[in-house]
């Protein structure tokens, strides 16, 4: 049973809603960058994909530089900010933290970051400035944080840049895509556009690239593109009655909920299907909006499931019920959904098979599939020479983030398949540096 | 349960924690609520000259997450009229007749003092505490450290105190000096009946980075202020240390005084020969309910010893304390990580290898962050063991037989001790030391 009511205005919301992970006043980052180790070759470094050295830009809280500590880590992560807030820091740096060899609780890296970064940007603290111009172009096509990162190194190397972004505003799923307890809406654009006042980002919004002719004015204005398209929409799963109006996709659902907030209203039993992190997100978030009953459905076992466990437990603790071993036969109901038909699973020799005769069907006034992205093949395949991996992903040199046709680089959900935020940031910026060497060769 | 009672020199106190004359002892209502919080004596604010104070006056050393390691002042004497301390004192005594309260004096003159010590005794003070201490302030008008500085002024006054006084007298001595038994055998042959010490440490605590003015700033200005707290207890211990085992002064009884907080510097300084411990710093931090604290600890550390009385560990560790030359060349101990505790922050490592003496590794080939001990380059200086921040992980482990004994003092007394730099007889001739290539390789890897 879920416990929360329906939140009716936007402070109701955001107390459903409320951070996971809240800013630290000065005294908490105080005493908790006091107990950092400053170890030794640090783990913590070690497990951040962008490696911020995180020993010393905590050592910078406690000894009162803030504006140094926010540079140390914008310098290796330009979304220094989101990532504080939006990575599972258990499973990265906070999890690599040496206390947890004592059964201690591991500095809380990801707030003290934002207690930093947070500062920089709540005071618009100018840390960097865009490279002399060296009459280069790239574009980026997406501006999430694979194109962003990109961007803003390119910045500071003295290239124009000019991002396209098919929506409304820039950020990718920053801003339309992680759970709205996660990261405020207000918190990613402040720190978009704390980045753009200092590096000047151009940003070319409701401009989506989707056909041939407009890549190949692309590939003739620009010296590269960097493509940072992220994965697609919710896939079809090929169920019967999947076209029912009230069966919708994790991520637009997500997305939607983001935009509307309090005005986003669900159906008493919200059924969520899948495993992985999204299916935790948005059967947590349905929780929050006040349906009285939501349950996720996964199709193995609870052990299988992709999702981190501190998501899954932070969905059960919104109230979330969960069944596993539960494959969906179909979307029961006549034009609208009243439920899905599942069957038993049981993994033998392991392959996962069907329970013959175990069907049951369970009820829903919505049905969310949190079950796969598509992939952005379609317009991948209108670039010549680029060359996609099985999953569709994009095919890059693992260092330079080149891809076959050399003209282009990219990074994030693209090549990655999905993965955080801090990897898009990784990847945007070692592509630009890709760029910058290949540019550089001849 | 142990009697912790003392009698100092003729001063009687139920217990050796007595507030040190500072700003906790300024009046008669802290006192008072000092002694019902369990404090056995009380050394009053310094009475004297009229004074004025300053508005800012403390100013704070702090580390890290702990407030106050270090506190400093550029607090003068009481500025309370005399005649109100006098009272104060009176009624104190009336309503504690058993706890101890001592005058702490500091006036200029011979007829200043017979004056003040006649006061203090009609006011019924168990004893005098002449402040030849502070650094700040007074010294500039010739008094405090001014005195304890100079050993001949000291031995004049005390001279002077001792022959009016009826009611024994402390002499309270100054860090601020080079050679702390200058002074301190100045207030023996005075006639002192006994020695406190330490008084402050002449200190800047530390400046404002914006108005470039030393804290505690007055209005754009600040000047040098008197050191305590924590910080300052290993100075005490020495300089406790350095009378209580000299033989002129060692059987003059010690108040022992300097960044006292628990239980446990307590019981260190006693063992170093103080028959009492007086506090400041612990009390302007956490008020005076912090005894409960000390006086619990002083009880079960006699409990667990089976001592009786304060007088049965006193000056324990005294015959310890000797000189570097008498330290035995052939003791070894050779640091050990229990590797089930590491946690891998490879502090000791990296202390060892840039601070000290090159003998911890992370072995690559296991694949995790325990170091090694390279046994054979270990000197034995405690070092990994000191920043290790996991309890008991890195000990220190004895590797002679316990059998040999030789010190520098005895070879020198053989005629075998090492004479040129490459004296095949010197310590460090065949040490382990990287080379060349050992330090270039740690270039590479930082890209």
């Amino acid at each position: 049973m879920s416990e929360y009511k329906r939140p009716n205005s936007e402070i109701e919301f955001d107390d459903n809603f409320a951070q996971k992970k809240p800013l630290m006043n000065a005294t908490e980052a105080h005493f908790e960058s006091s107990k950092c180790l400053f170890c030794y070759d640090a783990p913590c470094i070690q497990a951040c994909p962008t490696g911020i050295d995180i020993p010393l830009f905590i050592k910078q809280i406690n000894s009162g530089n803030l504006t140094g500590s926010a540079r140390t880590i914008f310098e290796s992560n330009w979304l220094g900010n989101a990532c504080g807030k939006v990575c599972p820091t258990s499973e990265l740096c906070e999890g690599a933290c040496v206390f947890n060899h004592q059964d201690l609780p591991p500095i809380q890296i990801g707030r003290l970051q934002n207690f930093a970064s947070f500062d920089a940007i709540k005071n618009n603290k100018n840390l960097f400035t865009p490279g002399a111009a060296n009459g280069r172009k790239v574009a980026i096509i997406g501006s999430g944080g694979a194109g962003i990162a990109c961007a803003c190194e390119l910045r500071t190397m003295g290239y124009e840049v000019d991002i396209y972004e098919a929506k409304s505003k820039p950020s990718g799923l920053t801003l339309h895509g992680i759970a709205a307890y996660k990261i405020t809406n207000q918190e990613v654009e402040d720190e978009i556009n704390y980045l753009k006042n200092q590096l000047g980002l151009n940003f070319i919004c409701d401009h989506a690239i989707v056909s041939k002719e407009q890549l190949t004015k692309l590939e003739q204005e620009y010296d590269a593109i960097f493509l940072g398209v992220g994965i697609g929409a919710t896939a079809q799963i090929g169920l019967s009655g999947e076209d029912k109006a009230n069966v919708i996709g994790a991520v637009e659902f997500i997305e939607e909920l983001r935009m509307k907030h309090h005005r986003l209203t669900v159906p008493k039993r919200v059924l969520v299907i899948g495993g992985g992190n999204t299916a935790m997100d948005a059967a947590s978030q349905s929780a929050r909006l006040g349906a009285a009953s939501v349950v996720l459905a996964y199709r193995r076992s609870k052990e299988d499931m992709g999702a981190y466990s501190f998501e899954y437990k932070f969905a059960i603790s919104a109230g979330v019920d969960s069944i596993f071993n539960a494959q969906p036969v179909e979307i029961v109901g006549d034009d609208t959904a009243t439920g899905v038909q599942f069957i038993k699973t049981q993994t033998v020799n392991g392959k996962l098979e069907n329970i013959v005769g175990s069907e049951y069907t369970v009820d829903a006034d919505l049905v969310i599939k949190a079950t796969g992205q598509a992939k952005q093949k379609h317009f991948l395949n209108l670039i010549e020479d680029i060359e996609l991996d099985s999953k569709s992903r994009i095919v890059v040199n693992e260092k330079s983030f080149q891809c076959t046709n050399p003209k282009y680089f990219a990074g994030g959900d693209a090549v990655n398949g999905g993965a955080e935020i801090v990897n898009a940031a990784y990847e945007g910026k070692m592509a630009a540096h890709g760029i910058e060497n290949w540019l550089n060769e001849d | 349960m142990p009697n912790l009672n003392i009698n100092f020199a003729g001063i009687k106190a139920p217990n050796p924690f007595w507030l040190a004359s500072a700003p906790p002892t300024n009046s008669g209502y802290q006192v008072m609520k000092a002694f019902d919080a369990g404090w056995g004596g009380a050394v009053w604010k310094t009475l004297g000259v009229p004074v004025i104070n300053v508005s800012s006056r403390y100013g704070a050393m702090n580390y890290r997450g702990s407030r106050m390691a270090g506190f400093n002042n550029i607090e003068l004497i009481t500025d309370r009229p005399l005649a109100d301390n006098l009272k104060e004192i009176e009624e104190v005594k009336k309503y504690f007749p058993d706890h101890a309260v001592i005058a702490s004096l500091m006036v200029e003159t011979k007829e200043e003092w017979y004056q003040i010590i006649k006061d203090v005794e009609n006011a019924g003070a168990d004893g005098i505490e002449l402040n030849f201490g502070c650094p700040h302030g007074m010294c500039e008008r010739g008094m405090g450290s001014a005195v304890g500085q100079e050993p001949a002024v000291l031995q004049t006054i005390v001279e002077w105190v001792m022959e009016i006084a009826n009611i024994p007298v402390i002499t309270k001595l100054t860090p601020n000096i080079s050679h702390i038994v200058d002074p301190g055998l100045a207030a023996a042959r005075g006639g002192t009946n006994a020695i406190s010490l330490i008084n402050t440490i002449k200190s800047i605590i530390g400046i404002d980075l914006d108005t470039y003015a030393p804290y505690p700033v007055v209005d754009g200005k600040g000047t040098n202020g008197g050191y305590c707290g924590p910080a300052v207890k290993p100075i005490a211990l020495e300089m406790v240390k350095e009378l209580t085992q000299h033989p002129e002064i060692k059987n003059i009884p010690v108040s022992g005084i300097g960044g006292i907080e628990t239980w446990r510097d307590a019981v260190e300084f006693i063992l170093l020969g103080a028959e009492s411990v007086q506090v400041c710093t612990a009390v302007m931090h956490y008020g005076f309910g912090i005894v409960r604290e000390m006086k619990a600890g002083l009880e079960q550390f006699m409990i667990d010893k089976g001592y009786e009385t304060i007088y049965d560990f006193k000056g324990k560790a005294l015959p310890n304390v000797t000189e570097w030359k008498h330290l035995n060349l052939k003791h070894k101990v050779v640091a050990s990580i229990d590797s089930d505790k590491c946690i891998g922050c490879d502090l000791c490592y990296i202390a060892c290898d840039d601070g000290a003496h090159q003998a911890i590794r992370i072995p690559e080939a296991n694949g995790n962050r325990i170091p090694e001990i390279i046994e054979e380059n270990c000197v034995g200086c405690n070092l990994c063991s000191l920043v290790c921040p996991v309890e008991e992980c890195i000990t220190m482990e004895q590797r002679d037989d316990g059998n040999q004994h030789l010190s520098w003092s005895d070879r020198s007394l053989a005629d075998n001790i090492p004479t040129t730099f490459d004296d095949d007889r010197a310590g460090g001739k065949h040490h382990f030391v990287p080379t060349v290539e050992d330090a270039l390789k740690h270039r590479k890897g930082k890209e």
